[in-house]
């Protein structure tokens, strides 16, 4: 057992292990950026790929595939509340998540069972390209779903209603119950179904039970069983974010044919 | 001198593994193990941060003054991890989102400090990376063993590949839903202890 020192080499020691441990984790850190970076764009990526059902809900693409498929896919930097289309904002340049916890780049939310505190002042929504033409919309959701913050990517027609394609990234619901929003087969369920009614107010709803083919039962999906709450989350979050106070201004501009 | 390397490394795997004999380390063994390639990839953190917290400590040992010596091993620990979990962060992305705070929460975890405390102080630098390697072995088994099992029973599974034909899709097996809850994971480790225990009863608590 080391010997009793005096304070002096005491403090002497504590600084000098401080800065062998801090310039040890600042080269790590500063050295490995580039590399955790790429990783994080990619797998936003392939999210954004996935809800558009580009890619397979458990495929494990590569970078290069990824990169190629992504392609096809355009950001769109718009503002929420008037719905407009920045053109001259990059889309990389904004970071949605970190914008809800800064009172400058977001704004509070009105009362929603969603339970979304904050909405940020612009948004990043995709259109999928067929040459110049644009075949989808894939715009980013989250809200409160059992135990946990939901987030995902919801792929609609350009018909604005026709649902293509739905992926939830992340949460902490319980897996196998609520964490089953992830399963694929779930989702799959989602195709076809319409988001609004006639007159475009928000009519989505994940029901108890099952809901029937997208023809009978235009507006809803399964439910899961175990995962009511969960289940009520999603409905909740879907229809804030297609309403008045999420991407709706910029769906009827795109229905208007005005971006 | 081979010999007692050797018995260092593998005496923690079995006779005096760390999981069932002290009981240490299980907050993570719960969390991380309902999948075997989260599993695995935690044990491998956790193995390199034993075994150079341990060579580094003992590098240091004579010079460490008594009275902060527990916040110094802190340090380096902690040190270590921030970069382990650099490391995952840059090359196994996918599961080092799963394992998430948990790589983190290594650095709280009392095998890693029970090792440069109770051994890597004493010995030399050698030894204590060789103690650290074999107790983080003797963890490993555990984490990878339990994951195994959960991911088996619990969604019919092994790295991620269906081999138990799910009921849901046209198969045989009905998962058990209470094996990838943390519930499952107490009684998969307290029957491996039980089972471990009986084996070699030297690793029983005298009361």
């Amino acid at each position: 057992m080391s010997a009793k020192h005096g304070t002096g080499y005491t403090m002497g020691f504590a600084a000098a292990v401080c800065l062998v441990c801090s310039v040890f984790v600042c080269l790590s850190a500063v050295a490995l950026k580039d590399m955790q970076e790429e990783n994080k764009k990619l797998d936003k990526q392939k999210n954004v790929l996935k809800a558009a059902g580009m890619l397979a809900a458990d495929e494990d693409a590569d970078a290069a595939k990824i990169s190629e498929l992504y392609k096809n896919i355009q950001p769109l930097v718009i503002d929420v509340k008037s719905g407009e289309v920045k053109k001259d904002v990059d889309a990389a340049s904004i970071n949605m998540r970190m914008a809800v916890s800064d009172n400058s780049k977001s704004f509070k939310a009105p009362a929603n069972d969603a339970k979304v505190l904050r909405i940020p002042n612009e948004a990043v929504v995709y259109q999928v390209m067929e040459g110049e033409m644009p075949t989808m919309l894939i715009f980013p959701i989250s809200g409160k779903g059992l135990w946990s913050t939901l987030y995902g990517f919801l792929a609609v027609d350009v018909d604005t209603t026709t649902v293509k394609g739905v992926s939830f990234y992340e949460h902490g619901e319980t897996p196998g119950l609520g964490g089953e929003i992830e399963n694929p087969k779930w989702t799959a369920l989602w195709k076809d179904r319409k988001l609004f009614d006639q007159s475009f107010q928000p009519a989505f709803k994940v029901v108890k039970g099952i809901a029937g083919s997208p023809a009978d039962a235009p507006h809803e999906v399964d439910g899961l069983s175990g995962a009511t709450l969960t289940c009520k989350g999603v409905t909740a979050l879907v229809n804030f974010w297609i309403g008045k106070d999420g991407f709706g201004p910029f769906l009827e501009n795109f229905r208007k044919g005005g971006i | 001198m081979a010999s007692k390397t050797k018995e260092i490394l593998l005496d923690p795997l079995f006779d005096n593994n760390p999981i069932a004999a002290q009981v240490l380390g299980i907050c993570s063994a719960l969390a991380v193990t309902t999948q075997m390639s989260a599993s695995i990839v935690m044990a491998i953190a956790l193995t390199v941060v034993t075994g150079f917290s341990g060579l580094s400590v003992s590098l240091i040992r004579n010079y460490i003054p008594a009275n902060i010596r527990i916040i110094v091993q802190l340090t380096i620990i902690a040190s270590l991890v921030i970069v382990t979990d650099q490391v995952l962060k840059a090359f196994v992305f996918d599961i080092s989102k799963q394992l998430s705070v948990f790589v983190g929460l290594i650095i709280t975890n009392c095998i890693v400090m029970g090792r440069a405390e109770a051994f890597a102080m004493q010995r030399k630098p050698i030894e204590s990376f060789v103690d650290g390697i074999g107790n983080g072995f003797g963890y490993s088994f555990f984490l990878v063993l339990t994951g195994f099992i959960r991911e088996l029973t619990g969604s019919g599974r092994i790295f991620g590949a269906q081999v138990l034909p799910l009921a849901s899709e046209g198969g045989w097996y009905t998962p058990n839903g209470l094996m990838v809850l943390a519930p499952g994971a107490f009684f998969v480790i307290g029957l491996t202890i039980w089972a471990l225990r009986t084996w070699k009863p030297q690793l029983k608590e005298e009361n």
